[in-house]
């Protein structure tokens, strides 16, 4: 490929990306030492995995990075909108398509010699992906400001059930990042399209 | 590069047991990442600035929370059947050291941008205006419950000393050595109470005898038991626990 080859990936959409991903490791880390102090469930994260130190710690590099992930998710969902390319790169997404795709992904038939296109798997995951990081920012929301927030707390159950909602949504996102990254290292090639746009 | 930090051998039972953690203290355990440390291998001076960088983070969520918070509005309130039992006990220390108050002893003192400065006998304060609310306290660790308290709405209280209601701070010290202070915003809305019971009893020894404060917009460390002092000030006073990095306005 030489340089001259056209850009898949812009700028921002690169830079938005991996800021984006670094947010997400931070308070994926210190959320799981937060949920520590009072865990839902019967287990907790190994310490030696999560961030902070102490819970104060957490919930000082939590709500830092919360700020990171807002800010950026805005700008990543604006300058796709805006640009015109969440149409271009997301839609049409047709259910037969998904199944299609799937299917000749697990048979090793699915063609990649365009990576300037996304199967249809892939917009599904990328846009649940999307989703589920405004229900991790809703639910989060909820649990960081129950009183003044009284309608999103009532659409998420309740204080407590919003740390419920909060959790499952992190357990959720990092199943389909774990596929996210298989799925790269699967085909190296586009983290290099990821990192340099060509 | 992993350095061996001995500190983080330390639990937070462990920490709770300590009369008052370092600063130093603190950020060796907010820096501790284990296995993925990233930061722990950073000079001294590093570690410092990360501490003052996300301290500064913490300072504008405290005006964040300052400009979302509505005086209006009101938290949840719940039927006495929704209470919690047994309430949790929760402290810087265990059960063990839960202070003793002398009735007769006991003198409220209060300070600072206040006309009437005199000390309040509990005698005294139980004659004041009386309600009572139930509501969800919500603690910083993640769990909460509900209670029912009783006492005087802290405004009516306020007024009564001839506070300075225009100053930005109330402050809080306590029996137990504990201390915090809240937003005057905060200290004036409606739910803000100065309670002296809990379901309808004499507050308990465990949840603040003779006299706590009791906010369903604040986190429980916002919640100072056992209060002595109270003072009005325009330099923010800090907390126990906020000054070791739990964030200072703590709002719900
Ligand atoms: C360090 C780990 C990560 C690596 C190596 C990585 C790699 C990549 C690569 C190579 C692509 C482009 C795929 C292609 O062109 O076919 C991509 C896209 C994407 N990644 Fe990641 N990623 C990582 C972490 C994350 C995280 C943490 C999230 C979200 C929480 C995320 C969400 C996305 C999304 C939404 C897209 C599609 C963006 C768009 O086209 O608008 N990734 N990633």
């Amino acid at each position: 490929m030489n340089n001259r080859a056209a850009i898949v990936h812009p700028a921002w959409l690169r830079l938005t990306h991996w800021i984006n991903a670094c947010a997400v490791v931070l308070l994926v880390l210190s959320g799981w030492r937060i949920y520590n102090a009072s865990p839902i469930f019967a287990f907790t994260f190994p310490v030696q995995i999560t961030l902070g130190g102490w819970l104060g710690g957490a919930l000082l590099w939590h709500f830092f990075a919360m700020w990171v992930l807002i800010g950026n998710g805005v700008a990543y969902l604006a300058l796709n909108i805006f640009t015109g390319r969440i149409k271009r790169k997301f839609f049409p997404l047709h259910f037969k398509d998904i199944l299609a795709d799937t299917l000749a992904a697990l048979k090793g038939k699915l063609s990649h010699a365009d990576l300037s296109v996304y199967n249809a798997p892939q917009k599904l995951a990328y846009l649940f992906i999307v989703l589920d990081v405004v229900l991790l920012v809703v639910s989060g929301l909820v649990i960081w400001k129950s009183v003044q927030f009284p309608l999103l707390r009532e659409l998420m159950g309740g204080f407590d059930m919003a740390r419920v909602v909060h959790f499952v949504a992190m357990a959720a996102l990092l199943g389909v990042l774990a596929v996210h990254l298989v799925m790269v290292a699967l085909l190296p090639r586009t983290l290099l399209l990821m990192l340099r746009g060509r | 590069m992993l350095k061996p930090k001995k500190i983080q051998l330390l639990d937070d039972t462990a920490l709770k047991q300590l009369p008052m953690p370092s600063r130093r203290l603190f950020m060796q355990r907010a820096l501790s990442l284990g296995g993925l440390s990233l930061l722990s291998g950073c000079a001294l001076s590093d570690e410092e600035s990360v501490e003052h960088a996300l301290m500064k983070v913490s300072q504008f969520n405290d005006r964040v929370q300052a400009w979302l918070f509505d005086p209006e509005r009101m938290a949840p309130t719940y039927a006495e059947a929704m209470m919690t039992r047994p309430f949790p006990f929760n402290a810087y220390y265990g059960r063990e050291d839960i202070p003793e108050v002398d009735a007769e002893e006991y003198r409220l003192e209060i300070s600072g941008l206040v006309a009437d400065k005199h000390a309040w006998t509990l005698e005294e304060l139980y004659k004041l205006p009386q309600t009572s609310q139930v509501t969800r306290l919500i603690c910083v660790e993640g769990w909460s419950a509900i209670g029912k308290w009783g006492g005087v709405t802290f405004s009516t209280f306020l007024k009564h000393i001839g506070a300075d209601l225009s100053a930005k701070y109330v402050g809080f010290k306590c029996e137990d050595d504990y201390f915090t202070s809240i937003d005057m915003a905060t200290a004036l809305h409606a739910q803000t109470l100065l309670a002296f019971t809990y379901d309808g009893q004499t507050l308990p020894p465990e949840y603040g005898y003779p006299l706590r404060l009791r906010m369903p917009t604040k986190l429980g460390y916002k919640n100072p038991k056992h209060i002595t002092a109270i003072f009005v000030s325009n330099t923010n006073p800090g907390g126990y626990w906020e000054d070791q990095g739990y964030n200072w306005f703590g709002g719900c």
